[in-house]
């Protein structure tokens, strides 16, 4: 007050000391796309600029978030708090190697998304605001994986949500609204669920800090019983409502076929996982005694997701549908490494994590391309797509090995090291359930790949013969002979081939990243150590 | 006063869960509306309800002396009636077109997306 004679000791509740250059960093990746998303909005009826922009500013997002992760591994566990008020009562974000690498990774596909939406999405989406929602997708996608406050988080997640709603209804065709309906409604209590955990959690805690409700549950004498307990239930039904986890599932199937080609293979390569990442995040930082009471049922649902993923993509003809499954099956697999909680299987969930974003983005990209070339998404009328083109059916091929969890591809490291982690833990019926999955997954994958690369023609065609290919329109003629459809697919690809032949990199960050929870002494310092 | 308010966050729950259960769309938007208001009521319990007091620190404290209301979980609650009510206001016209363009309000009529007649993959060629 104006003159007071009492000094106040700022520096017991402040940052004093500027913020280094380098840790600006942090905040760039959601500074960066909310300034790109604005910019492209401005630029709406421009619609031969806004792709150049938003492309630039997904460009310029890769590149933050690669120098974020080697600043990380250079330096450590980073925080940055705003308005300079000391954890725990500034909002804090807190960069690890693992969020720092899923943000990266986030990113590459963002990029490639982005890119391939240059082909796909039409003057009219573009006016809709395709790009402008992508770009605020990725402020969430970002934020989410970067903030070290758990209501924080909840802001990012309806951040995302609410630009996914936008990329979901995008051209309003009757099919998207009644997807949308469904996804919107599930996805609005999933969120809700959220907010009411963490409303207890702060009930119980009085803070919000990760790190800080990490040492304070730590300090518990009992620490997963009693209302943490009800948190942890809440905690684990939200964020496998936002995964898609059995039984709460049934929303992905639902939607992720209706909006164009691009924005599924975003949502596929993206959203479930951000609820994958939350869950490692809240339940081996945060509540790990509560991860180990609830492991066996974590367990059963990761066997019933596994396994309802593999039958729905087996009994599916719409290649979107069948993919949506696929999502599934994989989020099984990285809830399985959360159920058994070494740090083995963690590293485990992690890799397969940056797997599945790769892989589902680009199979979902490949399925566009099938459809550009054969005029159709249904296995009984495509065909003779070999013949078309041999060089896509050769990255079709590798995509679906990759999904299925076969060497030399980026989907078989993370499975060695989750069914390892299973069996070591003495489930070895979760790690079995890995195995049948994969195992049907292969048997989807070989499916498409018989009828719509083998096959000479849509269904009915003799064997051996080749029906007439199915004569592409002008629109997908066009599409196709452009570079904006084959380098983010080629892109994604050549990632999935890097993964699998030289793992070691990822092996290490995920590893890295997994220790840097299950033991978060790095974390709770760099948090509190800004006071020093 | 806490245990008063609790039994009415109860209640809404309750409602909010049985309207969400309907098959109505209208209803279940509803469910959300309340579902919202019952968990921003919860955040603002589980901050101790204090009766009005100033939150004013006297000049040689750093702290008030006496009990004041918490101020965070209010911008917390404040943060969430922003979200809920926007997300609120895009379903309910995402209802509309819905009813507009599919012609029912009831989920189970809905299946565009997922046709009852679906049919499965070809066994063989």
């Amino acid at each position: 007050m104006a003159g007071s004679s009492v000094s106040v000791d700022l520096t017991q509740a402040m940052a004093t000391a500027p913020v280094a250059a380098g840790d600006w960093l942090v905040v760039a990746p959601a500074l960066i796309t909310m300034l790109g998303g604005s910019l492209c909005l401005m630029l709406r009826k421009n619609t031969d600029l806004q792709p150049k922009v938003g492309i630039g500013f997904l460009g310029l997002l890769v590149l933050a978030n690669l120098a974020l992760l080697i600043r990380v591994l250079d330096h450590g566990v980073i925080t940055m708090v705003m308005g300079s008020w000391l954890p725990p009562f500034g909002i804090a974000f807190t960069v690890d190697t693992l969020g720092a690498m899923l943000s990266l990774i986030g990113s590459v596909v963002a990029f490639c998304a982005g890119v391939f939406g240059a082909a796909t999405i039409d003057s009219t989406g573009r006016r809709y605001g395709f790009y402008p929602f992508l770009l605020l997708l990725m402020t969430g996608v970002c934020g989410a994986f970067l903030t070290g406050d758990i209501f924080n988080l909840y802001v990012w997640f309806e951040v995302l949500l609410i630009s996914s709603y936008g990329l979901l209804v995008l051209g309003n065709d009757r099919i998207q609204l009644d997807g949308a309906v469904k996804y919107g409604v599930l996805n609005l209590v999933g969120t809700n669920l959220f907010l009411i955990g963490t409303g207890m959690l702060y009930g119980i805690f009085g803070t919000l800090n990760m790190a800080d409700l990490a040492q304070k549950v730590a300090a518990l004498e009992d620490p997963a019983s009693g209302t943490l307990a009800t948190v942890a239930a809440l905690y684990f039904l939200a964020f496998a409502m936002k995964a898609a986890a059995f039984p709460v599932n049934f929303w992905l199937p639902a939607s992720y076929h209706t909006p164009n080609v691009v924005v599924s293979a975003v949502f596929a390569g993206l959203l479930t996982k951000v609820g994958v990442y939350a869950l490692i995040r809240v339940f081996v930082l945060i509540l790990p005694a509560s991860r180990g009471y609830l492991s066996d049922v974590i367990s059963l649902v990761a066997v019933a997701t596994l396994l309802t993923g593999a039958f729905g993509a087996l009994a599916q003809t719409e290649i979107r549908r069948l993919l949506g499954y696929l999502v599934i099956a994989g989020i099984g697999s990285m809830l399985a490494g959360i159920a058994v909680g070494s740090t083995l299987a963690i590293s485990g969930a992690i890799f397969y994590a940056v797997h599945s974003i790769i892989v589902m983005t680009a199979l979902y990209m490949a399925a566009g391309v099938m459809e550009m070339m054969g005029g159709s998404y249904d296995l009984r009328k495509l065909g003779g797509l070999y013949q078309k083109s041999a060089a896509f059916a050769a990255v079709f091929l590798v995509l679906a090995f990759a999904v299925s969890g076969l060497p030399p591809f980026s989907g078989f490291w993370p499975k060695v090291m989750l069914v390892d982690a299973a069996f070591s833990d003495g489930r070895s019926w979760l790690g079995a359930a890995i195995l049948v999955s994969g195992f049907l997954t292969t048997l989807a994958m070989g499916r498409i790949w018989i009828f719509a690369f083998w096959r000479g023609g849509p269904e009915g065609t003799p064997d051996g013969q080749t029906a007439p290919v199915t004569a592409g329109t002008a629109l997908s003629e066009a599409q196709l002979s452009g570079s904006a459809v084959w380098l983010p697919l080629g892109i994604l690809t050549a990632l999935v081939i890097y993964f699998g032949l030289q793992p070691e990199w990822m092996l290490e960050l995920s590893t890295q990243g997994a220790s840097g929870l299950v033991e978060p002494l790095g974390y709770l310092r760099s948090v509190f150590g800004v006071q020093g | 006063m806490e245990t008063g308010v609790v039994i009415l966050i109860g209640l809404f729950f309750t409602v909010a869960v049985y309207l969400m259960l309907s098959q109505q769309l209208v209803r279940m938007l509803l469910g959300i509306a309340i579902l919202g208001n019952a968990v921003n009521m919860l955040i603002f319990t589980n901050g101790r309800l204090i009766r009005e007091v100033p939150p004013l620190i006297p000049e040689h404290l750093y702290s008030p002396d006496v009990a004041t209301a918490n101020p965070l979980p209010q911008a917390l609650v404040l943060t969430a009636i922003v979200i809920s009510f926007s997300f609120f206001a895009f379903l309910l016209v995402l209802a509309f077109r819905a009813y507009q363009e599919l012609g029912t309000d009831g989920v189970n009529e809905m299946r565009l997306a997922e046709p009852e007649d679906d049919q499965t993959p070809p066994q063989g060629y």
